[in-house]
Protein backbone atom coordinates (compact mmCIF):
# COMPACT_ATOMS: atom_id res chain seq x y z
CA UNK A 1 0.00 0.00 0.00
CA UNK A 2 1.55 3.74 -0.71
CA UNK A 3 0.59 5.50 1.86
CA UNK A 4 2.68 9.02 0.33
CA UNK A 5 1.39 11.01 -2.46
CA UNK A 6 4.08 10.70 -4.59
CA UNK A 7 5.32 12.96 -6.91
CA UNK A 8 4.06 12.91 -10.93
CA UNK A 9 7.17 11.42 -12.85
CA UNK A 10 7.79 15.02 -14.92
CA UNK A 11 8.64 12.94 -17.80
CA UNK A 12 5.07 11.57 -18.34
CA UNK A 13 2.94 14.00 -20.63
CA UNK A 14 -0.39 15.15 -19.05
CA UNK A 15 -3.15 13.05 -21.29
CA UNK A 16 -5.73 15.82 -22.39
CA UNK A 17 -9.57 16.18 -20.49
CA UNK A 18 -9.17 12.64 -18.23
CA UNK A 19 -8.26 13.63 -14.63
CA UNK A 20 -8.02 9.74 -13.57
CA UNK A 21 -4.68 9.60 -16.10
CA UNK A 22 -2.80 12.04 -14.63
CA UNK A 23 0.50 11.15 -15.06
CA UNK A 24 1.08 8.63 -12.26
CA UNK A 25 4.19 6.47 -11.15
CA UNK A 26 5.53 2.93 -12.08
CA UNK A 27 3.85 1.42 -8.72
CA UNK A 28 -0.01 3.05 -9.39
CA UNK A 29 0.36 1.90 -13.10
CA UNK A 30 -0.36 -1.41 -12.22
CA UNK A 31 -3.04 -0.54 -9.80
CA UNK A 32 -5.83 -1.70 -12.77
CA UNK A 33 -4.21 -4.95 -13.09
CA UNK A 34 -4.48 -6.08 -9.63
CA UNK A 35 -8.16 -4.79 -9.53
CA UNK A 36 -8.96 -6.71 -12.80
CA UNK A 37 -6.89 -9.84 -11.87
CA UNK A 38 -9.07 -12.15 -9.88
CA UNK A 39 -12.59 -11.34 -11.51
CA UNK A 40 -10.60 -11.67 -15.02
CA UNK A 41 -9.16 -14.50 -14.48
CA UNK A 42 -12.49 -16.32 -13.17
CA UNK A 43 -14.04 -15.85 -16.32
CA UNK A 44 -11.41 -16.88 -18.47
CA UNK A 45 -11.35 -20.42 -16.46
CA UNK A 46 -14.82 -20.98 -16.08
CA UNK A 47 -16.51 -19.10 -18.99
CA UNK A 48 -13.64 -19.00 -21.70
CA UNK A 49 -11.74 -22.07 -21.39
CA UNK A 50 -15.14 -24.11 -21.08
CA UNK A 51 -15.74 -23.13 -24.82
CA UNK A 52 -12.88 -24.03 -25.40
CA UNK A 53 -13.60 -27.42 -23.85
CA UNK A 54 -16.95 -27.42 -25.37
CA UNK A 55 -15.38 -26.99 -28.93
CA UNK A 56 -12.83 -29.91 -28.48
CA UNK A 57 -15.89 -32.01 -27.51
CA UNK A 58 -17.92 -31.46 -30.15
CA UNK A 59 -15.31 -33.13 -32.62
CA UNK A 60 -14.84 -36.14 -30.43
CA UNK A 61 -15.97 -39.28 -31.15
CA UNK A 62 -16.41 -42.49 -28.94
CA UNK A 63 -18.77 -43.87 -25.98
CA UNK A 64 -18.81 -43.22 -22.50
CA UNK A 65 -17.59 -46.73 -21.84
CA UNK A 66 -14.83 -46.58 -24.09
CA UNK A 67 -14.10 -42.78 -24.00
CA UNK A 68 -14.05 -40.07 -25.71
CA UNK A 69 -11.39 -39.11 -28.65
CA UNK A 70 -10.78 -36.08 -30.60
CA UNK A 71 -11.45 -37.62 -34.14
CA UNK A 72 -12.08 -34.06 -35.52
CA UNK A 73 -15.00 -35.32 -36.64
CA UNK A 74 -17.16 -32.48 -37.99
CA UNK A 75 -20.16 -34.72 -39.09
CA UNK A 76 -21.57 -34.67 -35.61
CA UNK A 77 -22.45 -30.69 -36.61
CA UNK A 78 -24.19 -31.89 -39.78
CA UNK A 79 -26.17 -34.79 -38.23
CA UNK A 80 -27.06 -32.77 -35.19
CA UNK A 81 -28.13 -30.10 -37.71
CA UNK A 82 -30.34 -32.10 -39.69
CA UNK A 83 -32.09 -34.25 -36.56
CA UNK A 84 -32.84 -31.30 -34.60
CA UNK A 85 -33.26 -28.33 -37.01
CA UNK A 86 -36.80 -28.26 -36.19
CA UNK A 87 -35.86 -27.74 -32.67
CA UNK A 88 -33.96 -25.08 -33.88
CA UNK A 89 -36.79 -23.19 -35.94
CA UNK A 90 -39.17 -23.78 -33.48
CA UNK A 91 -36.83 -22.07 -31.00
CA UNK A 92 -36.14 -18.86 -32.92
CA UNK A 93 -39.46 -18.44 -34.10
CA UNK A 94 -41.08 -18.71 -30.25
CA UNK A 95 -38.36 -16.89 -28.50
CA UNK A 96 -38.72 -14.46 -31.72
CA UNK A 97 -42.79 -14.46 -31.19
CA UNK A 98 -42.21 -13.54 -27.38
CA UNK A 99 -39.57 -10.98 -28.08
CA UNK A 100 -42.32 -9.14 -30.08
CA UNK A 101 -45.31 -9.40 -27.73
CA UNK A 102 -42.69 -8.32 -24.87
CA UNK A 103 -42.39 -4.94 -27.30
CA UNK A 104 -46.16 -4.91 -27.76
CA UNK A 105 -46.79 -5.38 -24.26
CA UNK A 106 -44.01 -3.82 -22.57
CA UNK A 107 -43.94 -0.49 -24.61
CA UNK A 108 -47.21 0.80 -23.14
CA UNK A 109 -46.59 -0.20 -19.40
CA UNK A 110 -42.90 1.50 -19.55
CA UNK A 111 -44.52 4.57 -21.41
CA UNK A 112 -46.87 4.95 -19.08
CA UNK A 113 -44.65 4.57 -15.84
CA UNK A 114 -42.26 6.88 -17.79
CA UNK A 115 -44.77 9.62 -18.53
CA UNK A 116 -48.11 9.42 -16.96
CA UNK A 117 -47.70 8.11 -13.45
CA UNK A 118 -46.79 11.20 -11.68
CA UNK A 119 -46.23 9.88 -7.73
CA UNK A 120 -47.15 6.63 -8.46
CA UNK A 121 -44.44 5.67 -10.75
CA UNK A 122 -42.18 4.00 -7.94
CA UNK A 123 -45.25 2.25 -7.21
CA UNK A 124 -45.90 0.94 -10.50
CA UNK A 125 -42.07 0.08 -10.31
CA UNK A 126 -42.32 -1.87 -8.12
CA UNK A 127 -45.11 -4.07 -9.30
CA UNK A 128 -43.30 -4.36 -12.17
CA UNK A 129 -40.39 -5.84 -10.34
CA UNK A 130 -42.16 -7.47 -7.08
CA UNK A 131 -43.23 -10.45 -9.24
CA UNK A 132 -39.71 -11.39 -9.85
CA UNK A 133 -38.79 -12.59 -6.17
CA UNK A 134 -41.02 -15.62 -6.62
CA UNK A 135 -39.39 -17.98 -7.90
CA UNK A 136 -40.04 -18.34 -11.91
CA UNK A 137 -40.48 -21.70 -11.94
CA UNK A 138 -43.15 -21.37 -9.40
CA UNK A 139 -45.32 -18.63 -11.23
CA UNK A 140 -44.42 -20.90 -14.73
CA UNK A 141 -46.53 -23.75 -12.43
CA UNK A 142 -48.68 -21.12 -12.03
CA UNK A 143 -49.74 -20.77 -15.28
CA UNK A 144 -50.81 -24.55 -15.91
CA UNK A 145 -53.83 -23.56 -13.44
CA UNK A 146 -54.37 -20.61 -15.34
CA UNK A 147 -54.72 -22.16 -18.70
CA UNK A 148 -55.86 -25.54 -17.47
CA UNK A 149 -58.15 -26.77 -20.11
CA UNK A 150 -61.32 -26.31 -17.90
CA UNK A 151 -60.23 -23.30 -16.20
CA UNK A 152 -61.50 -19.27 -16.98
CA UNK A 153 -59.07 -18.88 -19.69
CA UNK A 154 -59.73 -21.50 -21.99
CA UNK A 155 -63.90 -21.45 -21.29
CA UNK A 156 -64.11 -17.69 -22.60
CA UNK A 157 -61.38 -18.14 -25.42
CA UNK A 158 -63.68 -20.90 -26.63
CA UNK A 159 -66.63 -19.07 -25.96
CA UNK A 160 -65.26 -16.31 -28.03
CA UNK A 161 -64.52 -18.22 -30.64
CA UNK A 162 -60.96 -17.20 -30.48
CA UNK A 163 -59.27 -21.25 -30.45
CA UNK A 164 -61.02 -22.12 -33.43
CA UNK A 165 -59.31 -19.13 -34.89
CA UNK A 166 -55.97 -20.02 -33.26
CA UNK A 167 -55.95 -24.08 -33.67
CA UNK A 168 -56.58 -23.08 -37.45
CA UNK A 169 -53.44 -21.41 -37.32
CA UNK A 170 -52.14 -24.17 -35.52
CA UNK A 171 -51.16 -22.03 -32.09
CA UNK A 172 -53.69 -24.38 -30.67
CA UNK A 173 -55.37 -28.17 -30.29
CA UNK A 174 -58.11 -29.75 -29.37
CA UNK A 175 -60.07 -27.17 -27.94
CA UNK A 176 -57.01 -26.69 -25.17
CA UNK A 177 -54.10 -24.16 -24.54
CA UNK A 178 -51.74 -26.03 -22.01
CA UNK A 179 -49.35 -28.41 -24.43
CA UNK A 180 -50.05 -26.02 -27.41
CA UNK A 181 -47.11 -23.56 -28.83
CA UNK A 182 -49.43 -20.81 -27.31
CA UNK A 183 -48.69 -21.84 -23.84
CA UNK A 184 -45.34 -21.93 -24.67
CA UNK A 185 -45.08 -18.15 -26.04
CA UNK A 186 -47.40 -17.03 -23.26
CA UNK A 187 -45.08 -18.21 -20.71
CA UNK A 188 -41.71 -16.97 -22.71
CA UNK A 189 -43.40 -13.61 -22.82
CA UNK A 190 -44.48 -13.50 -19.20
CA UNK A 191 -41.37 -14.59 -18.08
CA UNK A 192 -39.17 -11.94 -20.14
CA UNK A 193 -41.43 -9.13 -19.71
CA UNK A 194 -39.16 -7.01 -17.62
CA UNK A 195 -36.01 -7.64 -19.08
CA UNK A 196 -38.73 -5.64 -22.16
CA UNK A 197 -39.74 -2.92 -19.46
CA UNK A 198 -36.57 -2.05 -17.19
CA UNK A 199 -34.41 -0.97 -20.26
CA UNK A 200 -37.70 0.47 -22.16
CA UNK A 201 -38.80 2.53 -19.49
CA UNK A 202 -35.07 3.60 -18.45
CA UNK A 203 -34.71 5.48 -22.11
CA UNK A 204 -38.28 6.30 -21.67
CA UNK A 205 -37.33 8.48 -18.72
CA UNK A 206 -34.34 10.27 -20.05
CA UNK A 207 -36.65 11.61 -22.98
CA UNK A 208 -37.23 15.56 -22.11
CA UNK A 209 -40.71 15.99 -21.94
CA UNK A 210 -40.77 19.29 -23.59
CA UNK A 211 -39.96 17.50 -26.66
CA UNK A 212 -43.55 16.41 -26.61
CA UNK A 213 -44.75 20.07 -26.09
CA UNK A 214 -42.50 21.44 -28.99
CA UNK A 215 -44.18 18.65 -31.25
CA UNK A 216 -47.32 19.17 -30.74
CA UNK A 217 -46.97 23.31 -30.85
CA UNK A 218 -45.15 22.25 -34.49
CA UNK A 219 -48.87 20.50 -34.89
CA UNK A 220 -47.99 17.21 -34.78
CA UNK A 221 -50.75 14.62 -34.11
CA UNK A 222 -50.03 12.54 -30.74
CA UNK A 223 -49.46 9.60 -33.02
CA UNK A 224 -46.82 11.42 -35.23
CA UNK A 225 -45.25 12.71 -32.53
CA UNK A 226 -45.03 8.92 -31.12
CA UNK A 227 -43.60 7.48 -34.23
CA UNK A 228 -41.10 10.15 -34.99
CA UNK A 229 -40.04 11.84 -31.41
CA UNK A 230 -40.88 9.13 -28.82
CA UNK A 231 -39.70 5.82 -30.09
CA UNK A 232 -36.62 7.09 -32.37
CA UNK A 233 -35.51 8.52 -28.49
CA UNK A 234 -36.50 5.19 -27.12
CA UNK A 235 -34.01 3.56 -29.57
CA UNK A 236 -31.72 2.11 -27.24
CA UNK A 237 -34.66 0.97 -24.60
CA UNK A 238 -36.02 -0.95 -27.37
CA UNK A 239 -32.74 -2.30 -28.82
CA UNK A 240 -31.26 -3.52 -25.61
CA UNK A 241 -34.91 -4.93 -24.44
CA UNK A 242 -35.21 -7.23 -27.77
CA UNK A 243 -31.62 -8.54 -26.66
CA UNK A 244 -32.40 -8.88 -23.21
CA UNK A 245 -36.17 -11.38 -23.93
CA UNK A 246 -34.59 -12.60 -27.34
CA UNK A 247 -31.26 -14.61 -26.22
CA UNK A 248 -32.27 -15.84 -22.88
CA UNK A 249 -35.37 -16.62 -24.18
CA UNK A 250 -34.05 -18.48 -27.48
CA UNK A 251 -32.34 -20.84 -25.16
CA UNK A 252 -34.82 -21.56 -22.39
CA UNK A 253 -36.20 -24.78 -22.18
CA UNK A 254 -38.16 -24.62 -18.75
CA UNK A 255 -41.30 -23.02 -20.36
CA UNK A 256 -41.54 -25.48 -23.35
CA UNK A 257 -41.37 -28.30 -20.62
CA UNK A 258 -43.58 -27.37 -17.92
CA UNK A 259 -46.20 -25.48 -20.63
CA UNK A 260 -45.42 -27.43 -23.81
CA UNK A 261 -45.48 -31.10 -25.07
CA UNK A 262 -43.38 -33.46 -27.05
CA UNK A 263 -44.50 -31.52 -30.18
CA UNK A 264 -43.31 -27.76 -28.30
CA UNK A 265 -39.89 -28.77 -27.39
CA UNK A 266 -37.28 -26.27 -27.86
CA UNK A 267 -33.55 -26.60 -28.65
CA UNK A 268 -32.82 -26.27 -24.86
CA UNK A 269 -34.45 -29.60 -23.83
CA UNK A 270 -32.70 -31.07 -26.23
CA UNK A 271 -29.05 -30.40 -25.33
CA UNK A 272 -30.10 -30.57 -21.95
CA UNK A 273 -31.33 -34.22 -22.34
CA UNK A 274 -28.34 -35.08 -24.65
CA UNK A 275 -25.97 -33.60 -22.23
CA UNK A 276 -27.76 -35.27 -19.09
CA UNK A 277 -29.74 -38.50 -19.99
CA UNK A 278 -28.39 -40.01 -22.93
CA UNK A 279 -25.11 -38.69 -22.19
CA UNK A 280 -24.08 -38.26 -25.62
CA UNK A 281 -21.36 -35.27 -25.04
CA UNK A 282 -20.42 -34.38 -28.58
CA UNK A 283 -23.82 -34.01 -30.28
CA UNK A 284 -24.73 -32.02 -27.09
CA UNK A 285 -21.69 -30.22 -27.40
CA UNK A 286 -22.11 -29.63 -31.35
CA UNK A 287 -26.00 -28.52 -30.50
CA UNK A 288 -24.79 -26.00 -27.91
CA UNK A 289 -22.43 -24.50 -30.42
CA UNK A 290 -24.94 -24.00 -33.23
CA UNK A 291 -27.63 -22.05 -31.37
CA UNK A 292 -24.56 -20.20 -29.97
CA UNK A 293 -23.73 -19.38 -33.22
CA UNK A 294 -27.10 -18.55 -34.33
CA UNK A 295 -27.70 -15.76 -31.57
CA UNK A 296 -24.73 -13.97 -32.38
CA UNK A 297 -25.23 -14.07 -35.81
CA UNK A 298 -29.00 -12.57 -35.06
CA UNK A 299 -28.02 -10.34 -32.71
CA UNK A 300 -25.42 -8.68 -34.30
CA UNK A 301 -27.26 -8.53 -37.41
CA UNK A 302 -29.87 -7.00 -35.55
CA UNK A 303 -27.62 -4.44 -33.43
CA UNK A 304 -25.78 -3.44 -37.39
CA UNK A 305 -29.36 -2.66 -38.48
CA UNK A 306 -30.61 -0.90 -35.26
CA UNK A 307 -27.38 1.32 -36.04
CA UNK A 308 -26.48 1.15 -32.43
CA UNK A 309 -23.35 -0.34 -32.29
CA UNK A 310 -22.39 1.46 -29.53
CA UNK A 311 -24.40 -0.36 -27.07
CA UNK A 312 -21.79 -3.00 -26.17
CA UNK B 1 -65.08 5.92 -26.56
CA UNK B 2 -63.05 8.62 -26.53
CA UNK B 3 -62.29 8.21 -23.17
CA UNK B 4 -60.87 4.93 -23.66
CA UNK B 5 -59.15 6.35 -26.75
CA UNK B 6 -57.60 9.35 -24.57
CA UNK B 7 -56.22 6.64 -22.13
CA UNK B 8 -55.61 3.68 -24.63
CA UNK B 9 -51.70 3.98 -23.35
CA UNK B 10 -53.23 3.95 -19.30
CA UNK B 11 -55.46 0.81 -20.14
CA UNK B 12 -52.96 -0.86 -22.21
CA UNK B 13 -50.27 -0.39 -19.59
CA UNK B 14 -52.53 -1.72 -17.20
CA UNK B 15 -53.21 -4.70 -18.41
CA UNK B 16 -49.90 -5.73 -19.13
CA UNK B 17 -48.95 -4.84 -15.67
CA UNK B 18 -52.23 -7.29 -14.55
CA UNK B 19 -50.48 -9.69 -16.91
CA UNK B 20 -47.21 -9.94 -14.90
CA UNK B 21 -49.18 -9.98 -11.21
CA UNK B 22 -51.87 -12.43 -12.49
CA UNK B 23 -49.80 -15.81 -11.52
CA UNK B 24 -48.33 -14.04 -8.62
CA UNK B 25 -51.73 -13.80 -7.32
CA UNK B 26 -52.78 -17.43 -8.30
CA UNK B 27 -49.92 -18.67 -6.23
CA UNK B 28 -51.38 -16.73 -3.40
CA UNK B 29 -55.04 -18.19 -3.85
CA UNK B 30 -54.00 -21.71 -4.00
CA UNK B 31 -51.11 -21.49 -0.86
CA UNK B 32 -54.63 -22.10 0.58
CA UNK B 33 -55.79 -24.93 -1.20
CA UNK B 34 -56.37 -28.42 0.04
CA UNK B 35 -55.54 -30.52 -3.48
CA UNK B 36 -56.90 -33.84 -3.74
CA UNK B 37 -54.15 -35.79 -5.38
CA UNK B 38 -50.19 -35.08 -5.43
CA UNK B 39 -50.59 -32.18 -8.03
CA UNK B 40 -52.01 -28.53 -6.73
CA UNK B 41 -53.77 -27.50 -10.00
CA UNK B 42 -57.38 -27.73 -9.49
CA UNK B 43 -58.51 -25.44 -6.12
CA UNK B 44 -60.46 -27.79 -3.92
CA UNK B 45 -61.55 -26.34 -0.39
CA UNK B 46 -59.54 -24.08 1.95
CA UNK B 47 -57.14 -24.50 4.33
CA UNK B 48 -54.21 -23.23 5.91
CA UNK B 49 -51.80 -26.37 6.21
CA UNK B 50 -49.34 -25.41 4.13
CA UNK B 51 -48.65 -22.37 6.10
CA UNK B 52 -48.38 -24.26 9.35
CA UNK B 53 -46.14 -26.33 8.57
CA UNK B 54 -43.81 -25.04 5.56
CA UNK B 55 -41.31 -27.49 6.26
CA UNK B 56 -43.82 -30.15 6.09
CA UNK B 57 -42.62 -31.69 3.00
CA UNK B 58 -39.59 -33.87 2.55
CA UNK B 59 -36.04 -31.98 1.26
CA UNK B 60 -37.49 -28.67 0.69
CA UNK B 61 -36.42 -26.85 3.40
CA UNK B 62 -33.17 -27.88 3.19
CA UNK B 63 -33.13 -27.03 -0.45
CA UNK B 64 -34.19 -23.87 0.72
CA UNK B 65 -31.18 -23.60 2.97
CA UNK B 66 -28.60 -24.76 -0.12
CA UNK B 67 -29.90 -22.01 -2.06
CA UNK B 68 -29.66 -19.63 0.61
CA UNK B 69 -25.79 -20.38 0.99
CA UNK B 70 -24.79 -20.65 -2.50
CA UNK B 71 -27.01 -17.52 -3.57
CA UNK B 72 -24.55 -15.67 -0.49
CA UNK B 73 -21.92 -17.35 -1.14
CA UNK B 74 -21.96 -16.24 -5.03
CA UNK B 75 -23.50 -12.47 -4.17
CA UNK B 76 -20.14 -11.97 -1.94
CA UNK B 77 -17.86 -13.77 -4.34
CA UNK B 78 -19.36 -12.09 -7.69
CA UNK B 79 -20.04 -8.34 -5.72
CA UNK B 80 -16.32 -8.02 -4.22
CA UNK B 81 -14.63 -9.57 -7.99
CA UNK B 82 -17.20 -7.40 -9.66
CA UNK B 83 -16.63 -3.93 -7.86
CA UNK B 84 -13.17 -4.20 -8.37
CA UNK B 85 -13.26 -4.71 -12.23
CA UNK B 86 -15.64 -2.16 -12.17
CA UNK B 87 -13.45 0.32 -10.46
CA UNK B 88 -10.55 -0.74 -13.04
CA UNK B 89 -12.44 0.17 -16.14
CA UNK B 90 -13.90 3.25 -14.97
CA UNK B 91 -10.70 4.61 -13.65
CA UNK B 92 -8.01 3.86 -15.16
CA UNK B 93 -6.82 3.38 -18.70
CA UNK B 94 -5.32 0.50 -19.55
CA UNK B 95 -4.31 -1.87 -22.47
CA UNK B 96 -6.82 -4.39 -23.27
CA UNK B 97 -9.39 -2.44 -21.70
CA UNK B 98 -11.92 -3.40 -25.00
CA UNK B 99 -10.70 -7.24 -24.79
CA UNK B 100 -11.88 -7.14 -20.93
CA UNK B 101 -15.25 -4.97 -21.75
CA UNK B 102 -16.10 -7.60 -24.29
CA UNK B 103 -15.48 -10.60 -21.33
CA UNK B 104 -17.84 -8.78 -19.40
CA UNK B 105 -20.36 -8.24 -22.15
CA UNK B 106 -20.28 -12.03 -23.19
CA UNK B 107 -21.70 -14.20 -20.75
CA UNK B 108 -24.90 -11.28 -20.73
CA UNK B 109 -25.42 -11.85 -24.75
CA UNK B 110 -25.23 -16.04 -24.17
CA UNK B 111 -27.59 -18.21 -23.74
CA UNK B 112 -27.53 -19.66 -20.42
CA UNK B 113 -27.94 -23.07 -21.30
CA UNK B 114 -24.45 -22.83 -23.63
CA UNK B 115 -22.85 -21.57 -20.48
CA UNK B 116 -24.34 -24.38 -18.41
CA UNK B 117 -23.09 -27.30 -21.25
CA UNK B 118 -19.47 -25.81 -21.96
CA UNK B 119 -19.32 -25.60 -18.07
CA UNK B 120 -20.24 -29.28 -17.30
CA UNK B 121 -17.41 -30.06 -19.87
CA UNK B 122 -15.05 -28.21 -18.09
CA UNK B 123 -15.70 -30.42 -14.96
CA UNK B 124 -16.50 -33.05 -16.51
CA UNK B 125 -12.82 -33.23 -18.61
CA UNK B 126 -10.98 -32.71 -15.26
CA UNK B 127 -13.08 -34.91 -13.33
CA UNK B 128 -14.23 -32.25 -10.57
CA UNK B 129 -17.33 -33.64 -8.22
CA UNK B 130 -20.70 -31.71 -8.98
CA UNK B 131 -21.93 -30.45 -5.96
CA UNK B 132 -21.83 -27.16 -3.89
CA UNK B 133 -18.85 -26.01 -5.08
CA UNK B 134 -19.06 -26.25 -8.85
CA UNK B 135 -22.74 -24.80 -8.75
CA UNK B 136 -21.01 -21.96 -6.61
CA UNK B 137 -18.39 -21.61 -9.18
CA UNK B 138 -20.63 -21.53 -12.00
CA UNK B 139 -22.78 -18.98 -10.27
CA UNK B 140 -19.95 -15.99 -9.34
CA UNK B 141 -19.21 -16.41 -13.37
CA UNK B 142 -22.70 -15.70 -14.34
CA UNK B 143 -23.77 -12.70 -11.79
CA UNK B 144 -20.72 -11.58 -12.13
CA UNK B 145 -20.98 -9.14 -15.45
CA UNK B 146 -23.95 -7.80 -13.95
CA UNK B 147 -22.61 -6.81 -10.99
CA UNK B 148 -19.80 -5.10 -13.03
CA UNK B 149 -22.38 -3.43 -15.10
CA UNK B 150 -24.34 -2.21 -12.30
CA UNK B 151 -21.04 -0.73 -9.99
CA UNK B 152 -19.99 1.07 -13.55
CA UNK B 153 -23.41 2.99 -14.10
CA UNK B 154 -22.56 4.37 -10.43
CA UNK B 155 -19.30 5.05 -10.81
CA UNK B 156 -18.99 6.74 -13.85
CA UNK B 157 -21.65 9.20 -12.48
CA UNK B 158 -19.41 9.76 -9.67
CA UNK B 159 -17.33 13.14 -9.34
CA UNK B 160 -13.93 12.80 -8.65
CA UNK B 161 -13.27 16.23 -7.65
CA UNK B 162 -14.42 14.92 -4.17
CA UNK B 163 -11.95 12.23 -4.05
CA UNK B 164 -9.41 15.05 -4.82
CA UNK B 165 -10.70 17.41 -1.78
CA UNK B 166 -10.26 14.38 0.37
CA UNK B 167 -6.56 14.15 -0.66
CA UNK B 168 -5.97 18.25 -0.51
CA UNK B 169 -7.32 17.51 2.94
CA UNK B 170 -4.51 15.13 3.71
CA UNK B 171 -6.40 11.88 3.55
CA UNK B 172 -4.13 8.90 2.76
CA UNK B 173 -5.72 6.75 -0.44
CA UNK B 174 -6.62 4.04 2.19
CA UNK B 175 -8.68 6.92 3.71
CA UNK B 176 -10.00 8.57 1.03
CA UNK B 177 -11.56 5.18 -0.42
CA UNK B 178 -12.63 3.94 3.08
CA UNK B 179 -14.07 7.07 4.13
CA UNK B 180 -15.24 8.50 0.53
CA UNK B 181 -14.88 6.51 -2.22
CA UNK B 182 -16.85 3.48 -0.81
CA UNK B 183 -19.76 5.37 0.24
CA UNK B 184 -20.81 7.44 -2.81
CA UNK B 185 -20.55 4.11 -4.86
CA UNK B 186 -22.19 2.14 -1.88
CA UNK B 187 -25.98 2.17 -3.81
CA UNK B 188 -24.26 1.02 -6.70
CA UNK B 189 -22.97 -2.16 -5.17
CA UNK B 190 -26.01 -2.59 -3.27
CA UNK B 191 -27.76 -2.71 -6.36
CA UNK B 192 -25.14 -5.54 -8.07
CA UNK B 193 -24.82 -7.50 -4.90
CA UNK B 194 -28.77 -7.70 -4.59
CA UNK B 195 -29.26 -8.24 -8.61
CA UNK B 196 -26.43 -11.40 -8.12
CA UNK B 197 -28.45 -12.75 -5.16
CA UNK B 198 -31.54 -12.87 -6.74
CA UNK B 199 -29.91 -14.09 -10.11
CA UNK B 200 -28.41 -16.58 -7.99
CA UNK B 201 -31.55 -17.78 -5.95
CA UNK B 202 -33.59 -18.40 -8.84
CA UNK B 203 -31.19 -19.91 -11.26
CA UNK B 204 -32.53 -22.97 -12.64
CA UNK B 205 -30.77 -24.02 -16.09
CA UNK B 206 -27.16 -23.57 -14.52
CA UNK B 207 -27.37 -25.86 -11.83
CA UNK B 208 -29.56 -27.97 -13.21
CA UNK B 209 -26.56 -29.03 -15.42
CA UNK B 210 -23.64 -28.24 -12.35
CA UNK B 211 -25.52 -29.50 -9.44
CA UNK B 212 -24.63 -33.34 -9.31
CA UNK B 213 -27.31 -34.34 -7.07
CA UNK B 214 -27.43 -31.46 -4.62
CA UNK B 215 -30.69 -30.10 -4.87
CA UNK B 216 -31.53 -26.27 -4.59
CA UNK B 217 -35.22 -24.95 -4.13
CA UNK B 218 -35.47 -23.91 -7.94
CA UNK B 219 -34.29 -27.72 -8.94
CA UNK B 220 -36.71 -28.73 -5.96
CA UNK B 221 -39.52 -27.20 -7.81
CA UNK B 222 -38.87 -28.42 -11.38
CA UNK B 223 -38.46 -31.60 -9.87
CA UNK B 224 -41.68 -31.76 -7.90
CA UNK B 225 -43.47 -30.69 -11.00
CA UNK B 226 -42.83 -34.17 -12.61
CA UNK B 227 -43.55 -35.68 -8.84
CA UNK B 228 -46.41 -33.79 -7.89
CA UNK B 229 -46.61 -30.22 -6.30
CA UNK B 230 -47.08 -29.67 -2.40
CA UNK B 231 -48.84 -26.73 -1.61
CA UNK B 232 -45.55 -25.77 0.71
CA UNK B 233 -44.39 -24.41 -2.48
CA UNK B 234 -46.84 -21.93 -3.20
CA UNK B 235 -46.52 -21.12 0.69
CA UNK B 236 -42.95 -19.82 -0.27
CA UNK B 237 -43.24 -18.48 -3.51
CA UNK B 238 -46.09 -16.37 -1.54
CA UNK B 239 -43.48 -15.22 1.29
CA UNK B 240 -40.71 -14.32 -0.99
CA UNK B 241 -43.39 -12.26 -3.00
CA UNK B 242 -44.11 -10.43 0.55
CA UNK B 243 -40.58 -10.32 1.67
CA UNK B 244 -39.82 -8.51 -1.50
CA UNK B 245 -42.45 -6.12 -1.08
CA UNK B 246 -41.89 -5.10 2.36
CA UNK B 247 -38.13 -4.65 2.02
CA UNK B 248 -39.20 -1.83 -1.19
CA UNK B 249 -41.90 -0.54 1.12
CA UNK B 250 -39.36 -0.34 3.99
CA UNK B 251 -36.86 1.12 1.93
CA UNK B 252 -39.14 3.55 0.46
CA UNK B 253 -39.66 4.94 4.14
CA UNK B 254 -36.10 5.36 4.86
CA UNK B 255 -34.95 7.06 2.01
CA UNK B 256 -38.24 9.16 2.39
CA UNK B 257 -37.65 9.82 6.12
CA UNK B 258 -33.73 10.78 4.96
CA UNK B 259 -34.96 12.98 2.89
CA UNK B 260 -37.05 14.98 5.47
CA UNK B 261 -34.40 14.46 8.18
CA UNK B 262 -32.00 16.16 5.00
CA UNK B 263 -34.40 19.32 4.28
CA UNK B 264 -34.69 21.36 7.20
Amino acid sequence: MTTTEAPPAPAAPPPAADPAVRAVPRRRRLVPYWLLLPGILWLLVFFALPMVYQASTSVQTGSLEEGFQVTWHFQTYWEALQEYYPHFVRSLLYAGTATVLCLVLGYPLAYLIAFKAGRRRNLLLVLVIAPFFTSFLIRTLAWKTILADDGAVVGALDTLRVLDVTSWLGWTADDRVLATPMAVVCGLTYNFLPFMILPLYTSLERIDGRLHEAAGDLYARPATTFRKVTVPLSMPGIVSGTLLTFIPASGDYVNAELLGSTDTKMVGSVIQSQFLRVLDYPTAAALSFILMAVVLVVVTVYIRRSGTEDLV
Amino acid sequence: MRWIRRNAVVVAGLLTLAYMILPNLVVLVFSFNKPKGRFNYAWQTFSLDAWKDPCGVADLCESLTLSFQIAVWATIGATVLGTMIAFALVRYRFRARGAVNSLIFLPMAMPEVVMAASLLTLFLNMGAELGFWTVLIAHIMFCLSFVVTAVKARVMSMDPKLEEAARDLYAGPVQTFVRVTLPIAAPGIAAGALLAFALSFDDFIITNFNAGSSVTFPMFVWGSAQRGTPVQINVVGTAMFAVAVLMVIGGQLISDRRKKAATP
